[in-house]
């Protein structure tokens, strides 16, 4: 086991992500696949369920390179040492797990979790992902998470003692929240000496909590213009840490930014194992498949034991959708969008009226002969670039 | 039961009812309809004559409709009374009075709480003119507010009639229906005259597209008589017909042997469109013409004009057959074909009022379906341009340039408010503020009745909607062309990113064009969204800018998160914008919604 991460090679690479779908406690504000269960869950059970799964996709996507490995959830840290050294194993029987390569995992910021921390990285972890979203104990109520920022801060120093690479969350743009206490709480965050921070705006997603109070005009959001200017605090704040905006929401060291997440932007090939995980790669055809697997546990459970795999939906994307997308991540990117990529993928060249109009509105700019990318003014408007770009 | 022919003259009634909205018209209809046996119970259902859809949904009287009722009455006697109902808005006067043209007699309904409205006087004089008899009738003496004596003066002192004999009933009760008959019987007058033997001479009332029987033609029969097989001609467009079908409204067509004298019924003769019959036509035996021709209408004429356009270009065609088959049945609106720099291909429609296309738009939407955008409605100018010629003009895109015309003359109208006293001051402001000449106000009770020349192009501007609002719904409005007089008109544009919207572009009087514009710029920038740059919205005279309002960039749409698991529901979101966009405008590289244009008309000064 090695401390030295492999740097980006810059290709868009393979990863496999894994998603582990149980949480202690549902937050208000999140909208991913995470399920609570009273009774503690077997946990072999979905280890053969992974491996079952593995097995099945490594059959459609062939033998590849792995390039990094991603455990998400829901909250991985509920997962049993051994639950994660047999899933690895798993990934290095099936498609091999080379040296130095990126294993994240995510962790919740408690001190029950922080204690696996050591047992982790011995199975073979070396960054982790910490679910920290606030440095303010009301607002972490607020946010429904079960820890306090003490004991983030403790995690916060742990995982930094025994894991190479260390990336927190922060969720900003809450109510309330003013230009100046965002600015110090970004800049206590960064004296933590992370490598890598993700920065989300608190975005109220479809079928929440807060998506209820938010209709019923009891949790009120910044507005665009301040959400705008709160986004200019964070960029200037992180720039003189030197730490580099390279995707609208992350921020990293110059070498650590996230393998496994650059390869979602750069829209490359990745398996997705676990339920309701996704997976997009190119298949024998040369156009983009993608695979959702069933979203219950205990049904996702049923079905890798029925068919040794639990997809429920299979897509082959046209040439148009696989433009769309890589449009839709590429553009994320302050490494900008690989436009003769684009064009392979696409079929087609971008619209270059439209390309003028949004390069004189200042929204996109070239960052060499072959790639684009939109401003920092166009990053944060990137929806309406991406429409007008899109086909 | 067999429709009785061959009634005698002094048997028959022909009656139609005077009505203001709400004051329970289509309720006593359905009462008389029910009391009479007409229909069976199970037949029955609210507003029976209103047929179309937004007719029940709005509770107004689009088409003129007609029934017959069998009574018989307290002197033993079998009576035919044939009941035309007419519609009450100003946009439809021209139905009501080929209606009244076709009875003796009317009933003036008035709503015993609220009192004579000023749609009530005009319908009401307009029966006098015709020489009717009228029976009042009180309607909804069962509300408390009911005040059917202070009613019944205020009928005498402002129309003029006598009300001794009026009648107080409930439309929705049923109380007094039974009075309404007798009183039709007994005080309004049988036809005249008729010669059963002479040579057919028919009044065309009304005719309408049936889905089935082709068109159907309504007819009041002076002479003669018209039956099954007879060889017709309308004297008026000298079309010759077969007549293959006579029968009678019950309200369903009921065929019959015959029609005589006195009565009013229907034909179908394999006419293939409504507009290839003229409302006021005397009809005759082609082999045995009568020797005087009826005096006819005067056709009604569209006095409102605005675009019509589809929203999404491919339904052009559509647009086209829809707007075709409407006019199958409403030869009373206009339309040829209009293209727009902003909208593309639609066309330029005439209409008789602001109701009647909104009516129009309405059942092109929900009957066939079509999304469509309606530009800012415009009256029809006569331009008299400097070579001494004179042009109308039915859309400001189409104004001649500035130097060659001398002058431009715009319609007025003669408007008739009835207003309780508290709300009279808004209301006079509100005419003024359009340019209104006062030139009558006196008392009717504790009401104002307000009469004032208005030039129509500021009355085709929300001024109902106007009226209604200041005057929390109390004030009643009705109007009457007037005459053309000249006026001292711009056109004014609207510019969106430096790009002129023709569809907004409007003749406004230049001392109401700063205001206009001003208000105009304003609801522009609360109904386009923000775009990725600024917008400047700027209303323009010739190369004067009057007004400017900017939208400014928007700042931030981006999605916080988004990685492997977020990229489907993203490209689905993408695709759905994409979707959205179609119901948008593009003008240069603005997206303006279709609603805006709808909207922005919609304008409150």
């Amino acid at each position: 086991m090695s401390n030295n991460i492999n740097g980006d090679d810059g290709t868009p690479g393979f990863g496999v992500y894994l998603h582990w779908p149980f949480c202690a406690a549902k937050c208000p504000y999140c909208d991913f696949n995470s399920h609570v269960r009273h009774k503690p869950v077997d946990q072999r059970e979905y280890v053969t369920g992974f491996l079952s799964e593995m097995a099945a996709m490594r059959q459609e996507t062939g033998p590849r390179t792995v390039t990094s490995v991603f455990i998400g959830g829901g909250t991985p840290s509920l997962m049993e040492p051994q639950t994660v050294e047999a899933s690895l194993n798993g990934i290095a029987k099936y498609w091999g797990l080379p040296e130095g390569i990126e294993i994240t995992m995510e962790a919740n910021p408690s001190s029950v979790e922080a204690n696996r921390f050591r047992a982790y990285r011995k199975a073979g972890i070396n960054r982790v992902s910490l679910g920290v979203q606030s440095l303010n104990d009301a607002d972490l109520k607020f946010l429904g998470r079960l820890h306090n920022v003490e004991e983030a801060k403790i995690a916060i120093g742990l995982a930094r003692d025994i894991f190479p690479r260390l990336s927190f969350d922060l969720i900003y743009a809450r109510p309330k929240q003013t230009l100046d206490a965002w600015e110090a709480e970004l800049k206590q965050a960064i004296s933590y000496a992370a490598d890598h921070l993700s920065l989300y705006q608190l975005t109220i997603e479809d079928d929440t909590p807060f998506q209820a109070l938010h209709r019923a005009g009891k949790l009120i959001i910044p507005s665009d213009d301040l959400a705008a200017d709160l986004y200019d605090v964070t960029e200037r704040v992180t720039r003189d840490a030197g730490l580099l905006n390279y995707e609208i929401s992350n921020y990293a060291v110059p070498g650590a930014e996230s393998r496994h997440n650059l390869t979602y932007w750069r829209y490359g090939d990745y398996v997705g194992i676990g339920p309701g995980a996704h997976g997009r790669f190119t298949g024998d055809d040369g156009f983009k498949h993608v695979t959702i697997t069933e979203r219950m546990p205990e049904q996702w459970l049923d079905k890798t034991r029925q068919t040794g795999h639990a997809i429920v939906e299979r897509e082959k994307l046209d040439r148009h959708q696989q433009g769309d997308e890589l449009l839709l991540m590429g553009l994320r990117l302050v490494e900008g969008l690989d436009v003769p990529r684009f064009e392979e993928l696409s079929g087609r060249t971008l619209n270059q009226e439209a390309l003028n109009n949004l390069a004189m509105d200042g929204l996109i700019e070239p960052v060499s002969n072959t790639r684009l990318r939109a401003t920092q003014s166009g990053r944060m408007v990137l929806n309406s670039v991406v429409a007008s770009l899109a086909g | 039961m067999k429709p009785m022919t061959n009634t005698p003259l002094s048997n028959i009634r022909n009656f139609s009812i005077v009505a203001h909205i709400d004051h329970g018209k289509s309720t006593l209809a359905d009462r008389l309809i029910q009391q009479t046996g007409t229909l069976q119970a199970r037949d029955m259902k609210d507003q029976l004559l209103d047929s179309m859809d937004i007719e029940r949904e709005r509770g107004i009287t689009i088409k003129a409709n007609t029934v017959r009722l069998e009574y018989k009455a307290q002197d033993g006697q079998d009576y035919v009374l044939n009941l035309i109902d007419t519609p009450g808005h100003v946009d439809f006067a021209y139905e009501v009075s080929r209606s009244l043209a076709a009875c003796e007699g009317s009933l003036l309904v008035v709503d015993a709480s609220q009192g004579v409205e000023a749609q009530t006087l005009a319908n009401v004089y307009q029966a006098i003119d015709n020489d009717h008899e009228i029976v009042t009738v009180l309607n909804k003496i069962d509300l408390p507010a009911a005040e059917p004596e202070r009613i019944k003066e205020q009928i005498e002192e402002v129309i003029g009639l006598d009300t001794a004999d009026a009648v107080e009933i409930s439309a929705k009760t049923g109380l007094g229906i039974p009075d309404v008959l007798e009183a039709i019987v007994k005080q309004l007058p049988a036809p005249q005259s008729g010669d059963r033997s002479a040579p057919l001479k028919a009044m065309l009332v009304d005719s309408w597209y049936d889905t089935y029987l082709g068109v159907v033609v309504l007819v009041r029969i002076i002479d003669g008589e018209m039956k099954r097989g007879q060889n017709i001609r309308m004297m008026g467009t000298d079309a010759k017909y077969l007549v293959d079908r006579v029968g009678v409204m019950t309200p369903k067509l009921v065929p019959v042997e015959n029609l005589g004298p006195g009565e009013i019924g229907v034909f179908t003769g394999s006419i293939k469109e409504v507009a290839d019959t003229r409302v006021g036509d005397t009809i005759t035996e082609d082999k045995r013409p009568c020797t005087n021709m009826l005096p006819g209408f005067k056709p009604a004429q569209p006095v409102v004009f605005c675009g019509l356009f589809p929203i999404d270009a491919d339904d052009f065609e559509d647009l086209r057959s829809a707007i075709g088959k409407l006019r199958l049945n409403d030869a009373s609106f206009s339309f040829e074909m209009e293209t727009s720099a902003a909208l593309g291909f639609g066309f330029r429609c005439g209409f008789l009022g602001l109701l009647h296309l909104e009516i129009i738009q309405e059942r092109l939407s929900r009957e066939f379906n079509l999304e469509l955008i309606a530009t800012a409605p415009s009256v029809v100018y006569k331009m008299n341009m400097t070579d001494g010629t004179e042009t109308e003009m039915h859309n400001p895109a189409d104004m001649p340039d500035i130097v060659r015309i001398r002058s431009i003359e715009e319609p007025w109208i003669k408007a008739t408010i009835l207003t309780p006293d508290e709300y009279l001051g808004s209301i006079l402001q509100l005419c003024q503020e359009r340019r209104g000449i006062q030139t009558d106000l006196s008392y009717v009770g504790k009401r104002a009745l307000v009469v004032y020349d208005l030039p129509l192009n500021e009355v085709v501007f929300d001024f109902y909607d106007r009226l209604k609002s200041i005057s929390k719904g109390y004030a009643s409005f009705d109007y009457q062309l007037a005459e053309y007089r000249e006026g001292d008109l711009v056109r004014m544009s609207v510019l969106v990113n430096e790009e002129p919207v023709d569809a907004l572009s409007m003749l406004v009087h230049r001392s109401a064009a700063e205001k206009r514009g001003r208000v105009m710029c304003e609801k522009l920038k609360e109904l386009i969204p923000r775009h990725m740059f600024k917008i400047p919205i700027q209303a323009a005279i010739g190369g004067k800018v009057i007004a400017r309002e900017t939208i400014s960039a928007m700042r931030k749409d981006v999605t916080a998160k988004c990685y492997g698991g977020d990229v489907s529901r993203k490209r689905k979101l993408l695709d759905k914008q994409k979707e959205g966009k179609k119901k948008m405008r593009q003008f240069g590289r603005v997206e303006i919604p279709q609603e805006a244009f709808i909207q922005v008309l919609k304008v409150d000064s």
